[in-house]
């Protein structure tokens, strides 16, 4: 079966400029060979911590930042490239739900109008059409009709991403990213979401995309999890085989530095010392190699590459060669 | 419990506001013991910040104010004391640090000059000595190269050497309460759990009681010796840590643990707790929980619940752990 999304190698520096002539210093390599696919009704996990270049790769299989090299392949067709009527065609099949909902609806925008945007810009429906499908969308999110004459301050948080969930589908993507969807919101309201963002792909079969820093939620929501650290996916496996045997020893120090909600169990052990290092200045070697409880001499020289240890399970460490 | 540190008694602090009071805190009773680490779990707006807050006396009054109860340090009574007392007591005694340190830290002075005013201040000695004990200090925190950080400005450092820094500079006056307010919300879970180690670490060989708030169940089972759960302005169940996780009694505290991912279980869906948190500017009648109850009988809508103790050392607010009498009294009106 062909991929929905496709990336291949994507790279994405972003220049750092410095001084009163903005003088070009150096690079922050915020993505540096990065490659998935994601086929229909699958959710793709990519975890990792701040700064690692998580939300960038969002952004580049969106096609809302170009990459320096690499490709995007949406049903076969490069991304990058489209101008025009077939970048519009093709974006209203990519759609995003970000963090905060508070910051990305237009607080002076009824509902009606923010839900029903995406509509009008992809010349999809117009007037009572319009309005007919935005109910729809909202009380498939949960949300009732007259929700739609009102104004976002009006709602909570948890409904507010509602609504962001509902532009984001209503013009029927079959791609969706969510960044840190529920990072904002709390326990009670995060498992309202998560439920209802799973049950949408059960009903309509849509790719995720879905970016978190919480592994716990990523191993809920996720059939596949791809680990990032400072640019580059470290692991790559089918949910059940990363926890039943994690490879890497960044997913290792991820997994046992989570605090478990269980006082028998003893987790949240520092395993990794010190903190991620700046993506300016990467450390030569295997990124990780600093703070890598088993560094050996291979890891400060070269690069280890993202290759098949099982199955369907790709790390990237020396260990494994 | 060990010898009684502090005692919380019936607490009310209100917030005057132009749309209405909000009654941010009501009836909250709560005691921590010598070398104690206590939790405080509850989400956003429960009014977990607003009693740490209370205890050092930082309400800003207009619009806050602490309107009724006790709060019993040593057997003295904090809300009688006098301003000037009450310094004596910020700092030495009682220690606070917040989630984001960079808000905490002066950015325009070298950690070492902010850390060496404290120390001189509380601690009446010159400085050398003042240095001396800085050193020391950021080693207990194990912070690589004390001397280089003392040099560095708080934007030098990263998110968890600035919080370590502030960990080593509340306890150089050994308080005996430190008062840690989302202490590590801000920070990634590797760098949180070497930060979270050295406080454990630090505080049970200080012997520092701490009251621990966070929203996150993980970090509090983890960390914690009891656990009290905190929902719409009151505590609705307290209890030591493996009691509370493996038998909640209270149903908000139920739902909580049944709403969160966790990575060692494998279920599809996950429970939800309906609705969403009432305005503390018109809460609801009886228990403030019962709108969102699924096990809500005749008295909750009227009756606000008193606190049961089904087992020793857990008490819960919660009407369905009432005797025997009191149920039939309620089913007979």
């Amino acid at each position: 079966m062909e991929p929905v999304i496709e990336a291949r190698d994507l790279v994405k520096y972003f220049p750092i400029h410095s001084g009163v002539f903005g003088r070009h210093v150096d690079y922050l390599k915020a993505v540096d060979g990065v490659s998935f696919a994601l086929h229909r009704g699958e959710t793709l996990g990519l975890v990792g911590e701040s700064g690692c270049g998580k939300t960038t790769v969002g952004y580049l299989v969106l096609n809302l930042l170009s990459p320096d090299r690499g490709t995007v392949r949406f049903k076969g067709v490069d991304v990058p490239g489209l101008r025009g009527k077939a970048l519009r065609e093709i974006r209203r099949n990519l759609q995003v739900v970000f963090q905060d909902p508070q910051s990305s609806l237009d607080p002076r925008m009824l509902v009606k109008k923010t839900v029903g945007a995406p509509l009008e810009v992809n010349r999809l429906a117009r007037g009572a059409e319009v309005v007919r499908r935005v109910q729809a969308m909202l009380a498939e999110v949960g949300l009732s009709e007259e929700h739609a004459y009102r104004y976002p301050h009006e709602f909570s948080g948890g409904q507010r991403q509602r609504i962001g969930i509902a532009r984001a589908l209503i013009t029927g993507p079959e791609f969706v990213v969510f960044d840190e969807p529920t990072s904002a919101l709390d326990v009670s309201v995060q498992a309202q979401i998560l439920n209802l963002v799973k049950d949408l792909q059960r009903r309509h079969g849509y790719a995720y995309l879905f970016i978190s820093h919480d592994l716990s939620v990523i191993k809920h929501m996720s059939h596949r999890i791809a680990v990032m650290y400072l640019g580059i996916i470290v692991e790559t496996a089918a949910t059940g085989d990363l926890f039943a045997e994690p490879l890497h020893p960044y997913t290792r120090a991820l997994m046992s530095a989570l605090p478990l909600p269980d006082p028998g169990k003893r987790t949240m052990l520092a395993v990794v010392a010190g903190d991620v290092p700046s993506p300016v200045n990467l450390p030569a070697g295997c990124r990780f190699h600093p703070r890598c409880p088993e560094a050996r001499e291979i890891c400060r020289r070269s690069a280890p590459e993202l290759r098949e240890v099982k199955a369907g399970h790709r790390a990237a460490c020396h260990l494994y060669e | 419990m060990s010898e009684l540190l502090l005692e919380i008694r019936n607490l009310a602090v209100q917030f005057f506001t132009y749309q209405g009071t909000v009654r941010a805190l009501e009836g909250v009773s709560l005691r921590v013991g010598r070398g104690e680490i206590l939790g405080l779990v509850g989400e956003t707006g429960c009014g977990k910040s607003v009693l740490a807050r209370s205890v050092l006396r930082l309400i800003a009054d207009p619009p806050g104010r602490i309107t009724d109860g006790e709060i019993l340090f040593k057997g003295r009574d904090l809300l009688k004391l006098s301003r000037r007392e009450m310094r004596r007591i910020r700092g030495n005694e009682i220690s606070m640090i917040f989630q984001e340190p960079m808000s905490s830290l002066n950015p325009v002075f070298t950690v070492g000059n902010q850390m060496q005013e404290v120390v001189a201040l509380h601690q009446a000695v010159g400085r050398d000595e003042a240095r001396r004990i800085c050193v020391d200090m950021l080693r207990q925190v194990k912070m690589p190269d004390p001397d280089q950080v003392l040099a560095k400005y708080p934007h030098e450092l990263s998110g968890g050497m600035r919080q370590r820094v502030m960990i080593a500079m509340e306890l150089s006056c050994r308080p005996d309460l430190l008062l840690a307010d989302e202490p590590t919300t801000a920070l990634d879970v590797t760098v949180q759990a070497q930060v979270l180690s050295i406080l454990e670490g630090i505080t049970r060989r200080q012997g520092v009681a701490v009251l621990f708030i966070s929203h996150d169940l993980g970090v509090i089972a983890q960390l914690c010796d009891r656990v009290a759960v905190m929902y719409a302005g009151g505590i609705v169940e307290t209890a030591p840590a493996a009691a509370i996780f493996a038998g909640p009694r209270h149903p908000y505290t139920q739902g909580l643990l049944q709403a969160i991912p966790r990575i060692d279980d494998g279920k599809e869906a996950l429970m939800v707790i309906p609705g969403t948190v009432p305005s503390l500017i018109d809460p609801p009648r009886g228990c403030r929980f019962h709108p969102r109850c699924g096990h809500r009988f005749q008295p909750c809508d009227r009756e606000p619940p008193p606190f049961y103790e089904p087992s020793p050392g857990h008490r819960v607010a919660c009407h369905l752990h009432a005797g025997e009498d009191q149920r039939r009294s309620w089913n007979r009106s």
